[in-house]
């Protein structure tokens, strides 16, 4: 799951420039105002990520993540062009442009992705003296995602598909995520209930 | 008898790259770096040799030369992709209102600005160190008639498309270093051009002449403008692909054209005359390859290929 959401962040990320060069140009700046964003995004994201995870953590919300960001992934495909062009109409400069193009198109779906990771070593960590194992172990899957991601999109995936079938998938890959949580925590509970039925009959025959 | 062959053999192997890492080394000698600078895009290197100064482009990947003037004969357009830009003349003779996207060292709208005082003429550059750099060492000079914006070309073009502007002759000129700014390349870029198209406006594009992008480029100027002028000399590595909004003219009219422009072109070496022959409209690349977009514009994986 970390692994999907590293790779998705850095899918989008790297579509990022291709999306709006057509508004902003191929300039440097357009790639500063990406980074910038997607960097700020993801912070705000471990922040509340981190934060909400301190209030009973549970897999539906974690599953929720995943299906959120797909969702506010929508309209980099649905409505990019509706988003950009105003911008570009109303500010001249490219710099403040492609800053506030990114805020609007990037920053909500990124943030919900960077909640995936201080929620998963939540959901993870058993022990407190393990976290610092967990932590990493999760870090560095979702990182590895994140190189993977980069890499397939520069290099492969521009050559074989659109850009929007490109992030098609990367919304297709984070519902499906999504929902293989939802399953998971479903047959868990329905585990669970079946596994208690007979200690609570016991108790009750005590 | 075995071993002495060997030996041979081994000795002459020297030899042959002794001469072929020698060669190299004789010219480098001769050729003097004046000026290196880094800027946000690239490398830019100004190199001299003998009389003849270049604009260099991330000169470490061996990467050709972008501008070249002979500093004792600055109206001489050096190369030859230069001089073929100027077959867009033959479609529109007289332009008033011109653009260039791409500066390197200059050469081009300086000679345009030469041969046509009153026009209006703006260059769209990205990048702010190749003006100074123009400037410094290509003698480019702006003047009220020649104006230098630093912008991306796409940026200006959808702007100057709001706007309302329009021009009669522009020339894309972008595409020179390593990097191909694919933006630069789609279906709607070429749109976008087309609506700065005045009705007797002409397209000049320098671009490449091989590999599989090769295809996938004339496909997509094929969508947008129809029928084009493919302009390719064995000389260089370069195409020309030159385009207007209305029918494209036939040869006779061309070649009427090219012997009434030709002695005003003589001074910057520009052998109009042979050019019309050149323009050749016939299909001789693989039609059922992919029109670049915005949504599918893969340009540097595919030249790569």
């Amino acid at each position: 799951m970390a692994f999907i959401s590293g790779f998705c962040i850095m899918t989008i990320e790297m579509l990022g420039a291709r999306i709006m060069s057509p508004y902003f140009g191929g300039s440097q700046y357009v790639w500063g105002s990406i980074i910038t964003i997607f960097m700020l995004a993801l912070a705000m994201g471990y922040l509340f990520g981190g934060r909400l995870s301190t209030r009973n953590p549970n897999a539906v919300t974690y599953a929720l993540f995943f299906i959120g960001a797909a969702v506010f992934s929508l309209p980099i495909i649905v409505f990019a062009d509706d988003i950009m062009r105003p911008i570009f109409l109303n500010i001249e400069d490219p710099r403040y442009g492609s800053l506030l193009a990114s805020i609007i198109m990037y920053f909500v779906p990124t943030s919900i992705l960077g909640m995936i990771s201080p929620y998963s070593v939540r959901l993870l960590v058993q022990t407190s003296e393990h976290s610092g194992h967990m932590a990493g172990q999760l870090f560095f899957i979702s990182t590895i995602g994140s190189a993977a991601g980069t890499l397939g999109t520069s290099f492969y995936f521009v050559l074989w598909f659109d850009v929007n079938q490109i992030l098609w998938g990367s919304i297709a890959a984070l519902v499906f995520a999504g929902s293989v949580i939802l399953l998971f925590n479903y047959l868990r509970n329905v585990r669970v209930q079946n596994s208690a039925q007979p200690r609570y009959e016991n108790q009750y025959e005590k | 008898m075995k071993i002495s062959m060997k030996n041979r053999f081994t000795l002459s192997t020297v030899l042959v790259a002794c001469c072929g890492l020698l060669t190299p080394l004789i010219a480098w000698a001769a050729a003097e770096t004046i000026h290196e600078e880094r800027s946000i895009y690239r490398d830019i290197n100004v190199v001299q040799t003998g009389p003849r100064r270049c604009l260099i482009f991330n000169v470490h990947r061996g990467d050709r030369n972008q501008t070249c003037v002979d500093v004792n004969n600055r109206d001489k357009l050096v190369f030859s992709y230069t001089r073929m830009s100027f077959a867009g003349l033959l479609l529109n003779p007289d332009p008033q209102r011109i653009l260039v996207a791409g500066l390197g060292g200059g050469t081009i709208p300086t000679t345009l600005a030469d041969l046509f005082p009153e026009a209006m003429i703006d260059v769209v550059e990205i990048d702010p160190a190749v003006l100074k750099v123009a400037k410094e060492y290509f003698f480019f000079e702006e003047n009220p008639n020649l104006k230098v914006t630093i912008a991306d070309a796409r940026v200006f073009v959808k702007r100057a498309g709001l706007l309302g502007h329009t021009y009669d002759y522009i020339v894309l000129d972008a595409f020179g270093g390593d990097y191909i700014p694919e933006h630069l390349l789609t279906q709607e870029f070429l749109e976008e051009v087309k609506q700065i198209m005045a009705p007797n406006g002409v397209l000049v594009a320098n671009t490449f002449s091989t590999s599989r992008f090769y295809d996938h480029e004339s496909v997509t100027y094929q969508r947008v403008f129809t029928e084009f002028f493919n302009f390719k000399l064995p000389s260089t590595g370069n195409r020309i692909i030159i385009t207007q909004l209305s029918p494209l003219p036939p040869r006779g009219e061309l070649v009427t054209r090219a012997q009434r422009l030709a002695p005003r072109l003589t001074k910057y070496d520009v052998p109009l005359l042979d050019y019309p022959t050149r323009l050749s409209t016939r299909v001789d690349w693989d039609m059922s390859r992919r029109v670049l977009t915005d949504q599918y514009a893969p340009a540097n994986l595919l030249r790569d290929n």
